[in-house]
């Protein structure tokens, strides 16, 4: 049977490992090579980086960085952040990532989607949403590492993403993100009803049970973030993964 | 020394790689002499079936390893839609494929009520069918990454190593009982998995 896949989901700024909450203040996590060797060791299922400043601070991403993290890798990588053309996105992949994650570029240049998929397959491109409710509880969709809104409601924009050839959505809460709350499940349910593609949730892991809940509501992956960098809320840094044995159970059940 | 052929599919860093790490020299070239002096290939493939042996012939690689394979019989092994290559056809296009293990490539097809996506993309168990060398001194329970929309029925129940279980049972690595293989998920990430299985190969 296939495994749903638990992705810890690392953001990086520039050469550094940080983990935010709700995409504003941030802690200092510590150096990414040393990171990944030890989930190399752990033996995760699939890693995620996202350079979460890339686009902001008009930064190229660190193919030299990226090098490094695939030459000690031995499971799927994706990245994002910052890449703007096929010809960057085809750089990483060649380096041994096996997906590249695009956000604020899919608004600008859609096209980039196809472009991509054209060359390297539907399932090298993952379609990031990053949704945040409005004063009045209305979902809306934003890019530009959470500063700039679109009009879109998330549902929209997914069907437009599956349109525009994306294999598959890293759909993030941004309420959420680093809360340890859980993942936001009406909008899993949401998105996951609407397109046909997987769905990765991100955003509010604290516990398996609520990797168990986004699973039950549809979400084809999860995404791990703080559970995975710290002990526990509250907690200092320690890079961990859950036992994979109370996982498989949790999740099979 | 394995040769792995870069007929301008698929990125070959990762597999480069992880033969690194497992520590058997490998090189990645496109030089028809160089592979014509192959003692062990390595087929990888990522794209469409078409493409593939489109490049593969107009490259002038499938005379060479049409010989390397048949004839001087070296140790072949094919990756993902590298092992599709190596059956008769695939419902993905029309070219016919290299043709050296008897089976064709079938597209997943799923009832909405299964909900299964395609491709079948993640962590899955592969369990033996019969044995063999390449297969050998498995940790327990192996699994394997896969990605992969199209998958392979090999005609010969002998000619299959290995099997995996999505929606229904499909042939995940196969041989033609002698020197050829082909395993449809990726070993290049699949962590101890498949260094053990780049270490068994090479060891052929």
């Amino acid at each position: 049977m296939l495994k749903t896949r638990v992705i810890p989901c690392l953001q990086l700024i520039g050469d550094s490992l940080v983990k935010t909450v709700k995409f504003n203040k941030f802690g200092y996590i510590g150096d990414p090579i040393n990171t990944v060797r030890i989930f190399n060791e752990l033996e995760v299922d699939e890693l995620c980086f996202l350079d979460i400043r890339a686009t902001l601070e008009k930064r190229k991403p660190n193919l030299e960085l990226l090098k490094q993290i695939a030459d000690e890798c031995f499971m799927p990588l994706s990245y994002g952040g910052g890449v703007t053309s096929a010809a960057m996105a085809q750089q990483i992949l060649s380096i041994g990532f096996e997906k590249i994650v695009l956000n604020t570029v899919t608004f600008d240049h859609p096209e980039i989607i196809r472009e991509i998929a054209d060359h390297s397959g539907v399932q090298s491109v993952v379609g990031s949403i990053d949704v945040k409710k409005n004063f009045w509880g209305k979902y809306k969709v934003y890019s530009n590492d959470g500063k700039r809104q679109h009009d879109f409601d998330p549902v929209t924009w997914a069907k437009k993403l599956e349109q525009n050839g994306v294999g598959e959505i890293l759909l993030t809460s941004m309420d959420h993100d680093g809360t340890w709350s859980g993942y936001d499940t009406i909008l899993i349910k949401q998105i996951t009803e609407a397109v046909n593609i997987p769905v990765i949730a991100n955003g509010g892991a604290g516990q398996i049970n609520d990797i168990v809940k986004a699973v039950e509501t549809g979400a084809s992956a999860v995404a791990l973030g703080s559970m995975v960098v710290y002990q526990a809320k509250g907690l200092g840094v320690l890079v961990n993964f859950p036992d994979r044995n109370k996982l498989e159970e949790a999740i099979s059940r | 020394m394995i040769t792995i052929v870069n007929y301008g599919m698929g990125n070959l860093g990762s597999v480069l790689n992880m033969f690194k790490k497992v520590g058997v020299e490998a090189k990645v070239t496109d030089n028809l002499n160089e592979i014509a002096d192959a003692t062990k290939i390595l087929l990888p493939g990522v794209g469409a079936f078409d493409a593939a042996m489109s490049r593969i012939k107009a490259g002038g690689f499938e005379e060479i390893l049409n010989k390397k394979a048949l004839e001087d019989k070296v140790p072949v092994l094919g990756i993902c839609l590298g092992m599709q290559l190596l059956t008769d056809c695939s419902e993905e296009g029309v070219l016919p494929g290299l043709g050296w293990i008897k089976g064709k490539t079938i597209k997943f097809s799923f009832t909405r009520t299964q909900n299964l996506k395609v491709p079948h993309m993640g962590w899955n168990l592969v369990k033996q069918v019969n044995a063999s060398p390449l297969i050998a001194d498995f940790p327990p329970d192996p699994r394997f990454y896969f990605v992969h929309s199209y998958f392979v029925k090999a005609d010969e129940e002998m000619d299959v190593l290995m099997r995996t279980t999505y929606g229904h049972e499909f042939d995940s690595v196969i041989t033609n009982g002698e020197n050829i293989f082909g395993a449809q998920f990726h070993p290049e990430k699949s962590h101890k998995f498949g260094m053990k299985l780049f270490k068994n190969f090479s060891e052929l």
